[in-house]
């Protein structure tokens, strides 16, 4: 494993709900980031259809967007979300491993924005996507 | 001149609605992973999120996740969507009290969209929120969700969603 890739599991690792959601880091680079999140029983949110909760989606897209606008070239100490839209396309699939892919477009001195989608087994057709502006930290 | 029913004891007005609220709550695998529960004032809903280390996003603060806060905003405009579905089949005795069991409760309704607008962070205390249906209509609904901890006029994160409501049959 890269030590890009060592240190970006560090930093999920550090997120206490974001571990105990499941999730792992796949990669991140330069604005970019890609989480997972396996499928657990205790994600469902519909227990007639046993697909997984919305809320559990969001959590792994703010994460995602968070850790892309962390690994902005410009380098910002801190971030918070200030605001995150989510649109949900369809339901994901139950007992399979959602995935979403973050990327921060744009960075000033005090906000980054951020677009992300994030799928299950089927990659072409996403389950959701969001849109965020994060606060951004000093710049180190 | 007619005979008036005499009103149905209090106990058992308190004992269905409870019993219904929990049914549905109870039934959702996320609400107990996050804990959160609700308390009720007639078909008034208040969810409550007590705090929790799983709930920490940024460890150094430390704070709320985004995501759980976003979650539980999300989980209590569903739950009151689906509480104002519920009350007029639970009080007409439509609804089968009797035997709540998933199989008896109605769909949940659906998120089509949910914007979350963090306010301030989230601390590592105890939050509370309420929903308040702007519009539901047979097919969709909006609603606007506030959460607060400390201070009940100074909200930490406002959402509002709209929402695919579930076909009767």
């Amino acid at each position: 494993m890269s030590d890009r890739l060592k240190q970006a599991r560090q930093f999920i690792q550090a997120l206490p709900h974001s571990v105990a959601l499941g999730m792992d880091v796949v990669d991140l680079k330069d604005g970019t980031a890609v989480v997972s999140m396996p499928y657990s029983e205790k994600l469902i949110g519909d227990p007639k259809t046993r697909v997984v909760h919305g809320g559990a989606v969001s959590a792994l897209m703010d994460t995602t967007s968070g850790a892309a606008v962390m690994s902005h070239p410009s380098n910002p100490s801190g971030t918070a979300t200030m605001d995150l839209r989510i649109e949900y396309l369809r339901a994901a699939k139950p007992g399979q491993t959602i995935t979403t892919r973050a990327t921060c477009y744009h960075v000033t001195r005090s906000v980054a924005f951020v677009r992300a989608t994030a799928s299950d087994e089927d990659s072409e057709n996403p389950v959701a996507t969001a849109t965020g502006t994060f606060t951004v930290e000093g710049k180190r | 001149m007619s005979i008036r029913r005499p009103p149905e004891p209090v106990q058992l007005v308190k004992q269905r609605r409870d019993g219904v609220l929990r049914a549905l709550v109870e039934g959702v695998p996320y609400i107990q992973f996050l804990g959160i529960q609700f308390e009720r004032r007639g078909d008034e809903l208040t969810g409550v999120l007590p705090f929790s280390d799983n709930l920490i996003g940024n460890p150094i603060l430390p704070a709320l996740h985004g995501g759980a806060t976003a979650a539980f905003l999300e989980v209590t405009a569903i739950m009151t969507l689906s509480w104002g579905l519920i009350w007029e089949d639970m009080e007409s005795g439509a609804l089968d009290v009797s035997n709540l069991d998933q199989v008896h409760l109605p769909r949940l309704p659906k998120t089509i969209d949910f914007t979350v607008d963090y306010l301030r962070s989230g601390l590592p205390r105890d939050a509370y929120a309420r929903a308040r249906i702007n519009r539901s209509g047979r097919r969709y609904a909006s609603v606007h969700v506030e959460g607060w901890q400390d201070n009940r006029a100074k909200l930490f994160a406002q959402a509002t969603g709209h929402f695919l409501m579930p076909q009767r049959d």
